[in-house]
């Protein structure tokens, strides 16, 4: 499960997956390329080893060469791979901050936000992490680049009256 | 032509399915339409059409034929339509897709466009899934924008250039020049995503390690400003600032100090400072701590700082947070090789984790305990070890008995001890052993010569109790059929000898035989018991009458040994007691170079020839080595350089070292169709004993095809009277060989 050629990535994400309790993905996030195949199998192999720790657990496991960090906020589970030299206690402050950074933006976030609004859950993680990488620690910032983002998205007006190329 | 369904009414409509079928219907519909509506190149719907399609790929539905269409999008010039196309690059295009590189120039255009957002959009899936061949088409594009004084461009440039290295590390060198005066920005966004540039530029290249560690200085004025600074409450996390940052350049100097005196010299303050006043109340802040630690012990820090840092993992070991104790001892096992000492300090707290709730904690505190195992502390680690062993789940219990049975092979005080010690783990966790246990087992029990009477009486009387557990019960029978004779002569010391007669050793054996229990290994192994004892008890009647009636069992196994043992009986009687006495000490067998691979086919080696190891086969230096499980029979290869490429010359060395020659050798190989094979003469076909000489063999393989060279080979020869035959395959043969 090496990323691409010429990759030694010793401290980066490998992988981030949302999904609910009945083991519904909403989101998945992937730093290293891989098969639709191989991506399923992760998956379904995660999502079971997550889904059947009891509620008091520790929030790590150990699954082949990886770290698996994940936390429960309501319905969904925020889960990614890690490498093994990676720090787990901030990679928890990580998916918190990701979930603080749905909040602000959807207030009051809950799961059919993401359900509906997959793609905002996706540009929203695409201004705080890129190729696995911590890319913004500010959450003003965050949330202004994406108001002046969304800003630029065209009104049905303007984007049927724009010439396409 | 009505407009395309919104995709907010799609989802909604999808997630009223009632059924998978159901769903799967609605899914084939509208993939349909999508279909067409690509097909007449619809400008005005794409943008809705691919997003719906990206939500029907996230529930598991294919989506390639929206590939093209993405980059369609990218191509376009609305914003709406270059973020949703992005966005479907990023998840149904990565570089195993032929078409990924037609995203080149588009993603070229747009790093140099007027709005940043755009920009951005093109810097992001770069960074995310671009390939190597984009990335050197697209690195040069890349550096300018390092260089940029836009921030939000910035930082999103030195993570795509972290990619650009990742996937092609040659071109490592030309963001040098950009990285100058990457550290003198205010902005945390461009800190913290330059600090990890650097940390890869310093981990993949020695001579960049050296040219940063001037930077140390200036890392550690920049976290001493995070943690001195008041209240921030842009980069605030629970009254702390920044801890991704801080975390990052903790990381970047833990690098930068590693193996260098005067680097770990200045950064030794910084770190007693983090250490010693961070707020240990939240996780962020054990967060940072953590960090710390791993950064303290890694570089060469001052024996005081070491300490400290180990004491820090000690406060963990008792925190309530199970997060923090699962992290406390990850980092123990990492350092109890360098700091022993200091981790055995706190080894009682380590062991109490043993008893925690949390599966993850278990697990490492198991780890640990069996780093701490040494000849001091093991007679009390392992009381808390086998407790551990009774009450622990299933999971656990295979490697904790593997990880017992080695700990007392290292540091068993005495032999008694031993014995006992894995009398306990085979009755508490019998069934979880691992099969190579069993052999291993063996071979300990036969070399403690003293203990072979007590030993086989704790043996017999766990049979009694429980037989059940296979690892335990095939053991037992082993020692029976070795040991019998000590057993119903009462000649054991270390405990009072129980009284048992043949007649009631037999039952036990033939209730093995017979139980639904017992599997066919564990069968084979009783039967083989019985007839050992033969020689060693005098019920001789009773046992031809079991081997006689096994000789028509339907398990094959069973059957073949039955029909040789009553052939021994029968024509061959004269050599029964020397094929059946007592096994000598067995030398711990080496494996000579790879071995992993062989394979028997055909007979197995337990028959008549059983456990009489026929021991070694000497090997001169070669890269090949033939190593049958049971015996010790190889042949080893060496090649030599040929004038024909195709050809690959094996020359196989025999030696025997047991007491009697191996007549009538020959030595039969074959190989693939797409190979040829020529066996030239054998220098003789008698192997001698005692290693006093050698047969060996040329063989001539024609590999045209450069395919990769498996041999089957058939030994056959005649050993003390006895015709063997031998089968195995050989893959292991190294690549230049082959190649």
């Amino acid at each position: 499960m090496r990323g691409g050629a010429g990759g030694i990535q010793l401290f980066s994400m490998r992988f981030l997956l949302l999904f609910s309790r009945q083991g519904k993905l909403r989101l998945q996030k992937w730093f290293t390329a891989l098969s639709d195949r191989d991506k399923k199998k992760i998956i379904r192999d995660v999502m079971q080893m997550v889904l059947v720790r009891p509620p008091k657990s520790c929030n790590f496991l150990q699954w082949r060469d990886l770290k698996i960090v994940y936390r429960r906020y309501a319905s969904l589970y925020f889960c990614c791979g890690l490498e093994q030299g990676d720090n787990e206690l901030i990679t928890l402050e990580l998916l918190h901050r990701y979930v603080e950074l749905l909040d602000q933006y959807f207030g009051n976030v809950c799961e059919l936000d993401i359900i509906f609004n997959f793609e905002k859950a996706y540009f929203i993680l695409d201004e705080f992490i890129i190729g696995g990488e911590v890319q913004e620690t500010s959450k003003a910032s965050v949330a202004k680049s994406m108001e002046e983002a969304d800003s630029l998205q065209e009104t049905m007006e303007e984007y049927l009256n724009k010439p396409t190329y | 032509m009505p407009a395309p369904i919104r995709l907010r009414e799609l989802i909604r409509t999808i997630r009223t399915a009632r059924t998978q079928a159901e769903e799967r219907e609605m899914i084939q519909k509208e993939c349909a339409a999508i279909r067409s509506s690509f097909r007449e190149e619809d400008n005005t719907y794409r943008c809705r059409n691919v997003a719906k399609l990206l939500y029907m790929h996230m529930l598991g539905y294919p989506a390639h034929f929206g590939q093209l269409e993405c980059l369609k999008l990218i191509a376009s010039q609305k914003f709406t339509d270059k973020r949703i196309g992005y966005l479907g690059a990023m998840l149904l295009l990565d570089e195993r897709q032929d078409v990924h590189l037609l995203m080149t120039n588009c993603i070229k255009n747009d790093l140099n466009h007027s709005t940043q957002y755009v920009q951005g959009l093109a810097l992001c899936t770069l960074g995310c899934m671009g390939s190597s061949e984009m990335c050197r088409d697209l690195a040069g594009e890349v550096e300018k924008l390092l260089k940029t004084s836009n921030s939000y461009l910035r930082k999103k440039a030195a993570l795509c250039a972290v990619h650009v290295i990742r996937k092609v590390p040659e071109l490592m060198e030309m963001f040098l020049p950009a990285t100058k005066n990457l550290l003198s920005e205010k902005n945390h966004g461009v800190l913290h995503t330059s600090v990890v540039l650097l940390t890869e530029m310093c981990e993949r290249s020695p001579d960049m390690l050296s040219h940063f560690r001037k930077l140390v200085p200036q890392l550690v004025r920049i976290l001493k400003n995070l943690i001195m600074s008041g209240y921030s409450p842009e980069h605030d996390v629970s009254g702390i600032s920044d801890p991704f940052l801080q975390v990052r350049i903790l990381r970047l100097l833990r690098i930068l100090g590693k193996g260098d005196d005067d680097s770990s010299e200045a950064m030794n303050d910084i770190l007693a400072q983090v250490a010693t006043n961070t707020e240990t109340s939240k996780n962020v802040g054990n967060a940072i701590l953590y960090e710390t630690v791993l950064t303290i012990m890694d570089i060469k820090s001052e024996s005081g700082l070491r300490v400290l840092a180990i004491n820090i993992l000690g406060r963990f070991l008792l925190n309530n947070d199970k997060n923090i104790r699962y992290v406390a001892l990850t980092s123990l096992l990492k350092t109890v090789q360098t700091d022993h000492n200091a981790v055995q300090r706190h080894r009682s707290t380590i062991v109490d984790c043993l008893k925690d709730l949390d599966v993850s904690i278990k697990r490492r505190a198991m780890e640990l305990s069996f780093a701490l195992v040494n000849g001091n502390n093991i007679r009390g680690m392992m009381k808390e070890l086998l407790y551990f062993l009774d009450s622990c789940d299933p999971d656990f219990k295979a490697d904790c008995a593997s990880g017992i049975f080695l700990a007392a092979e290292k540091y068993a005080p005495s032999k008694r001890w031993h014995i006992d010690t894995i009398m306990r783990v085979l009755t508490t966790a019998g069934s979880y052993v691992r099969d190579d246990s069993v052999p291993n087992l063996i071979q300990l029990i036969t070399n403690s010569v003293e203990m072979h009477a007590y030993t086989v009486q704790r043996l017999y009387k766990a049979l009694l109790d429980d037989i059940s557990q296979q690892p335990l019960v095939q053991v037992a029978s082993w020692c029976i059929g070795e040991y019998g004779d000590l057993l119903v002569s009462g000649q054991c010391e270390e405990e009072e000898p129980i009284q048992v007669s043949e007649d009631e050793v037999l039952d036990v054996l033939e209730g093995l035989l017979v139980s639904n229990l017992s599997t066919p290994v564990t069968r084979g192994y009783s039967l083989t018991a019985i007839m050992k004892l033969s020689t060693r008890f005098s019920s001789l009647n009773r046992i031809k009458k079991v081997v006689s009636i096994y000789g028509s069992s339907i398990d094959v196994e069973l059957q073949q040994r039955a029909v040789e043992y009553n052939a021994l009986f029968k024509k061959y009687d004269h050599m029964r007691p020397a094929l059946l006495e007592r096994m000598p000490i067995m030398e711990k067998t080496a494996t000579n170079g790879p071995s992993e691979t062989v394979q028997t086919n055909g007979e197995t080696d337990s028959t008549i020839l059983d456990t009489k190891h026929l021991p070694s086969i000497s090997q001169p230096a070669s890269q090949v080595g033939f190593l049958k499980h049971g015996f010790s029979i190889q042949t080893c290869a060496h090649f030599r350089s040929n004038p024909n490429p195709n050809i690959a010359v094996i020359t196989i060395h025999a030696t025997n070292s047991t007491e009697a020659d191996m007549t009538e050798f020959v030595f039969q190989a074959a190989v693939p169709k797409t190979f040829q094979l020529q066996l030239l003469s054998p220098s003789s076909n008698v192997v001698p004993a005692f290693n006093q000489g050698s047969v060996t063999q040329v063989i001539r393989v024609l590999n045209p095809q450069k395919q990769q060279l498996r041999m089957r080979i058939k030994l056959t020869y005649t050993h003390k009277g006895s015709p063997v035959q031998d089968l195995a395959e050989v893959n292991n043969f190294p690549p230049q060989s082959w190649q």
